[in-house]
């Protein structure tokens, strides 16, 4: 028996995890959800904003990370849709362009047709120059921005007059999935003007650990992967309801998929547990008999 | 020439960039470099797409191990390139009816979206998603319990991954409230909290130090080892 698990095959163990993964999403468990400190924090500081007040939304992902930072995303861009704010979407990520472009057909145009383009909400579009961008439209704007991603002129936007840089945001909001990313938002727009940009961001689980050491001062708030996302998830579902493109409560709907998503991690974390527990018993169990002869 | 130019256009940008960050009148310096710098990264991309090219056509040519792979990566590169590049299937745009290009190259019924929802979409999602296997299976061959320092990092794994889903809430929730924050979330985001960060702090303390002591052998012209070899 145990020469059978010291040799396992590893296919054995990529079936288990397939099976870890696939059931919960086939069953569409759910789990409860208690919304941690930091995930409170980043639905403070949009609930802080008014009517009006104007978010930038820098979407630095890729497919890649779609679906760890994906529903983070969506319930950002909810959010600020529910409070009526402005929104600037941006990437320095070339394909974050496709992610800002996905927020906006499936949450604004889908479920908040009112919002107009160029009055409630702008997609800047994408940006080469990783920091280098942050660290130019932190004091110009119109220097990099001179249409949107159309291609339409920014003068002729009305939401874009007398923003003439970052500064003038209330709030930046940055989902992330490495560099450019938060750490970089943090380390050239909030570090140079602490007094003028407030950010809060979302970002995958490796990157977490790296940014905890700028919470609170720079960072007031932070959601950390799948986990954070489910928990921020709640927070907007508890206090703006649930509900589909004709205003009917929706429980399967795309503004639970981070709890959603909940499921197969919480079973396949319990699977790297035991994993991890059953290999330290196959090398102690070996070490022991060793040590017999 | 070939080196002293580069050299001289980073060390110039270099200390504009610093006196620009210490002396407010010579803001506007920095700006101005910074916007070259994204100028130049624009270019980047050009090149980037030459080298991967000109690499991938070698291995091709000279019909080494995986070759086929390379023929794969060029033949992709190509595509999406000419299909962006010519808006080939491109709709025009709403306001110019009569303008066959007018209409942007990622248009909802283009090609371009349409290999990209189909093909980038799926195809890099798999990749990240592969992650999840390889790790289980390196969990269970590699993660051993050795010496006290791999038996703390092992603890410290298992309270992240229960605290970070239902199960540590399920599993410690019944601890009694005088010692509430062993319950696996609180102690999860305490060891984020208080241990990552100081350990975290130290490593950007160490990095930011080392950063700047290579940023000034650059500036000063010591170190020259990113203008390549001159070889070629």
């Amino acid at each position: 028996m145990l020469e059978f698990f010291k040799t396992l095959d590893r296919r054995w163990i990529f079936l288990l995890m397939g099976l870890a993964v696939a059931i919960p999403i086939l069953t569409e468990a759910k789990f409860p959800e208690t919304p941690g400190d930091l995930s409170q924090a980043v639905f403070n500081e949009i609930e802080k904003l008014n009517e009006g007040d104007k978010v930038l939304l820098a979407f630095d992902f890729d497919p890649g990370s779609e679906g760890e930072l994906g529903p983070m995303a969506t319930a950002f861009v909810r959010h600020c849709c529910e409070k009526k704010l402005k929104m600037y979407f941006m990437a320095l990520w070339p394909v974050g362009e496709q992610m800002i472009q996905q927020s906006i057909d499936n949450i604004v145009k889908a479920d908040f047709s009112k919002l107009v383009y160029g009055e409630d909400y702008v997609n800047l579009g994408f940006k080469a120059g990783n920091e280098g961008v942050i660290k130019v439209i932190i004091t110009d704007l119109a220097v990099l921005y001179t249409t949107d991603s159309y291609g339409k002129a920014i003068n002729s936007i009305p939401m874009m007059d007398g923003i003439d840089n970052i500064r003038k945001m209330d709030l930046v909001i940055n989902v992330s999935a490495g560099y450019p990313g938060t750490k970089e938002w943090v380390q050239y727009a909030v570090t140079r003007y602490p007094q003028d940009i407030r950010l809060v961001g979302g970002c995958t689980g490796v990157q977490a650990p790296l940014l905890y050491p700028y919470i609170p001062e720079q960072l007031p708030g932070l959601l950390a992967a799948i986990k954070g996302a489910a928990e921020y998830e709640k927070l907007v579902l508890d206090k703006y309801g649930h509900r589909d493109a004709d205003g009917k409560l929706d429980e399967k709907g795309k503004y639970l998929e981070g709890q959603r998503r909940m499921g197969p991690q919480l079973v396949a974390h319990v699977l790297m547990v035991l994993l991890i527990v059953a290999g330290n018993i196959i090398y102690f169990t070996e070490k022991r008999r060793e040590g017999q002869r | 020439m070939k080196r002293n130019v580069p050299l001289l256009v980073a060390i110039i940008a270099g200390f504009v960039m610093i006196v620009a960050y210490f002396i407010p009148y010579s803001e506007s310096w920095g700006e101005i470099v910074l916007v070259w710098f994204d100028i130049i990264a624009s270019i980047a991309f050009i090149l980037g797409g030459g080298n991967l090219l000109k690499i991938q056509l070698k291995k091709i040519s000279e019909r080494g191990p995986g070759w086929g792979y390379a023929v794969i990566t060029a033949a992709s590169f190509l595509i999406m390139l000419t299909i962006g590049l010519l808006k080939v299937g491109v709709p025009p745009h709403e306001s110019y009816m009569h303008m066959p290009w007018s209409g942007s190259y990622n248009a909802p019924g283009s090609p371009f979206l349409w290999l990209y929802e189909y093909a980038f979409k799926p195809l890099q999602a798999t990749i990240f998603a592969m992650l999840a296997f390889y790790v289980a299976s390196a969990a269970f061959r590699a993660f051993r319990a050795k010496n006290v320092e791999a038996f703390l990092l092992l603890g410290t794994a298992f309270i992240i991954l229960l605290g970070r889903t239902a199960a540590g809430p399920y599993l410690t929730n019944w601890f009694p409230d005088s010692v509430a924050g062993l319950r696996a979330q609180p102690l999860s985001e305490y060891l984020m909290q208080v241990f990552n960060t100081a350990g975290s702090r130290a490593i950007m303390i160490g990095i930011a130090l080392g950063t700047a002591s290579v940023s000034l052998k650059i500036l000063l012209g010591i170190d020259r080892s990113y203008l390549g070899s001159g070889d070629e």
